[in-house]
């Protein structure tokens, strides 16, 4: 689960860390106004979507207005809030549908020294956290992993004993930090892990970390998503989530239990397992087809999950076919069939439906589509679904 | 001969009682696996449909001398479940639970650091050696015995894949589903140095998917260690970035994790990787007649 960086930031200030003064806003008078409570001589205006490159990133309605903004005056903040609010961000993250600026945060702006970057993730290999600092702050991380791997200093996390005085030591050495920076990143650091493993965070990220112009250390962005599997830990954060980011078929399907993601392409894919989901993807583009989503039905699902499952896909305009492609195993072939032809009554399928079936019951689930009098298309194999399934568009 | 489980394998399923638990213990059964026990905290004593129930699996390994566990225990109690397997000295842990918090299993990884003790999954599909024994939810009809071993991150792309190497006419000496969390108990090159070290195993198929970099790691080791045929299969090429495609660990984070990588090292190393999904029963076909014929 995604969270904005406003909210990232409130659960930084309360784990005990250094970030900025900031407000936040939902209207271009209450910005002029958190402008004048904020009480600078400059204050940052950012907009608060789940997606990153928002200085980069242009509005489609106002398309010089940047996603955030240095201002200098009460007024400006009032303007480039009514240009920002209800409008559509698009950076190199959002994809070209953009998102919907719906809040804003106002910053109170910082004399900046440097800009470094820090990042804990966890680690595959070492099986563990692991904390990523460099010197590069303000660049995506993976530009500098490309381009510029020696400044890229990391730290594995061990959870028992969280990060160490001396590990955190180490990497403020490897960022140039001295004096006050210094003391604030060894205490920043260990902080921070502690914070990650705490929340059972999957990303928390600080680009950039900047040093002040008196040499302290503040957090002035901060990217924190959570693992979705420990949310049971956690229910306070469930406040947090923003189901306007969300894709409102995504946020169904999770609820019927299946797990799905939209795509750009014409064929529906109803397919059980992730791998086998995956695949049945590869395929369709292989065969010079476009799928129109990953679906998931799980091993678990009943028939109304699964009756969900073709509601959801075809919802989708973009649908013009369906491949069904199930592998039975804890999933029973003759279920899906049996939620398929429901479909027809219930949900009123229009468009042409392939269906491959092996697996637990097939031979069960073969005869129901046979006897139902629809008109269905079965496939042998993959390969077969694949290319009736393209077919049945190029005709 | 076969990799993990065998003719010396005795099971018991840690959350018995739960309807999957139930459910795949009974389907384990009637394949013939010696499930001999259950375990349920609280339900010590009883009996269900003939499976005897202990409180822990400390007991349950003193009566039954068990040396496998099957883990169906709810996301939450995973973690503890696992490490008192081990604690109870069971050898070999397959944990079929899917949604265990991933810090849970960075913590089930420390715990089990120097313990003789194998974790396989979570979130996997089990593990099966055709003909003596099946651990896990995979049906048993699809796989037959032969000389083929097969490693996967996936469950249902497995059976697809076990499914072809039927129609080409090749069994399995044991298929090992790792699982599709970041982080697990076993990863490709644990599985493969077994398959190398099996000599019932002639050939290997493995089946990667998009996220993280086992796929290259096990593309390395390939290069160094392995002597029989390997093909593969990776799943995602069309997967968007960032997005979680159904599986845990399946996310393309940061343009690396992708697919063209994974596929471009594993032919570096020689591996005969299918294009389509439709082709992994065939391609491990082609890899084994290249190495004859080389």
């Amino acid at each position: 689960m995604k969270i904005h960086e406003y909210q990232g930031k409130q659960l930084l200030r309360a784990a005990g860390v250094s970030v900025p003064r900031g407000l936040v806003v939902k209207s271009a008078d209450d910005a002029a106004t958190a402008f004048e409570e904020l009480g600078g001589e400059v204050a940052i205006i950012k907009s608060q979507i789940h997606a990153g490159g928002r200085g980069k990133g242009r509005f489609r309605e106002a398309p010089d207005q940047s996603g955030v903004v240095l201002l200098r005056s009460a007024e400006e903040a009032r303007e480039n809030a009514s240009r920002m609010l209800g409008n559509t961000l698009v950076t190199v993250q959002t994809g070209e549908e953009g998102k919907t600026v719906k809040t804003l945060f106002l910053e109170e702006g910082l004399d900046i020294a440097r800009e470094l970057y820090l990042g804990i993730v966890i680690d595959r290999e070492t099986c563990s956290p692991v904390l990523i600092a460099s010197t590069e702050g303000g660049m995506a991380i993976e530009e500098v992993a490309a381009e510029t791997p020696e400044k890229i200093f990391r730290e594995a996390v061990d959870i028992s004993t969280g990060l160490t005085d001396q590990q955190a030591r180490v990497i403020a050495e490897k960022l140039d930090l001295a004096g006050t920076a210094l003391e604030n990143a060894v205490e920043l650091f260990p902080t921070l892990c502690r914070f990650f493993v705490e929340s059972d965070c999957s990303l928390t990220e600080i680009n950039p970390l900047v040093v002040t112009g008196d040499g302290r250390l503040m957090c002035l962005d901060a990217k924190v998503s959570f693992d979705d599997n420990a949310m049971f830990r956690h229910e306070d954060f469930e406040t947090l989530r923003d189901l306007d980011e969300e894709d409102p078929a995504e946020v169904r399907a999770a609820e019927a239990g299946l797990s799905y993601v939209n795509l750009d392409g014409n064929i529906g894919c109803l397919v059980n397992g992730a791998g086998l989901a995956m695949s049945t993807m590869d395929l369709i583009k292989l065969h010079g087809g476009e799928p129109a989503n990953f679906l998931d039905v799980g091993g678990g699902a009943d028939v109304d999950a699964v009756t969900e499952a073709f509601r959801i896909i075809l919802e989708d305009d973009n649908v013009k076919a369906i491949l069904v492609n199930i592998f039975g195993g804890i999933m029973k072939c003759d279920t899906i069939v049996e939620a398929l032809l429901g479909a027809y009554e219930n949900v009123g399928i229009t468009i042409p439906l392939i269906v491959r079936l092996e697996g637990t019951n097939v031979e069960l689930a073969r005869e129901m589509l046979e006897s139902s009098g629809r008109e269905i298309v079965t496939a042998t194999d993959l390969t077969d679904a694949a290319q009736k399934v393209v077919a049945t568009l190029e005709a | 001969m076969s990799i993990l489980v065998n003719e010396s394998t005795k099971v018991i399923c840690q959350g018995i009682t739960g309807r999957a638990g139930l459910f795949h213990s009974q389907q384990c059964r009637e394949y013939g696996t010696p499930l001999v026990a259950g375990v349920t905290p609280g339900k010590g004593g009883t009996e269900v449909d003939g499976f005897p129930v202990y409180d822990t699996v400390a007991e349950a390994v003193e009566v039954t001398g068990a040396n496998t566990s099957m883990v169906f225990v709810p996301p939450r109690f995973c973690a503890a479940a696992i490490i008192e397997a081990a604690d109870a000295g069971i050898e070999l842990i397959i944990a079929i639970t899917e949604g265990v918090p991933v810090l849970d299993m960075v913590r089930v990884r420390r715990e089990l650091l120097g313990k003789n003790c194998r974790l396989v999954g979570p979130n996997c599909p089990g593990v099966i050696t055709p003909g003596v024994a099946k651990i896990g939810i995979m049906p048993g009809y699809i796989h037959s015995p032969g000389p083929v071993g097969l490693v996967s991150r996936s469950g249902t792309l497995t059976y697809e894949a076990a499914w072809q190497l039927g129609n080409v006419g090749l069994g399995q000496s044991t298929c090992v589903g790792i699982g599709g969390d970041p982080v697990n108990g076993t990863n490709f090159i644990d599985v493969l140095e077994l398959f190398q070290a099996d000599p019932a195993t002639e050939s290997v198929l493995m089946i990667g998917e998009i996220g993280g970099n086992a796929e290259e790691q096990a593309a390395d080791y390939i290069t160094a260690n392995m002597t029989k045929p390997v093909a593969a299969f990776i799943a995602g090429r069309t997967a968007p970035p960032g997005k979680r495609m159904g599986h845990a660990g399946a996310i393309i984070s940061g343009g690396s994790g992708t697919a063209v990588e994974k596929i471009a090292s594993l032919e570096a190393a020689g591996v005969e990787v299918a294009q389509s999904p439709a082709d992994m029963g065939t391609a491990l076909k082609r890899a084994i007649e290249k190495a004859a014929s080389a």
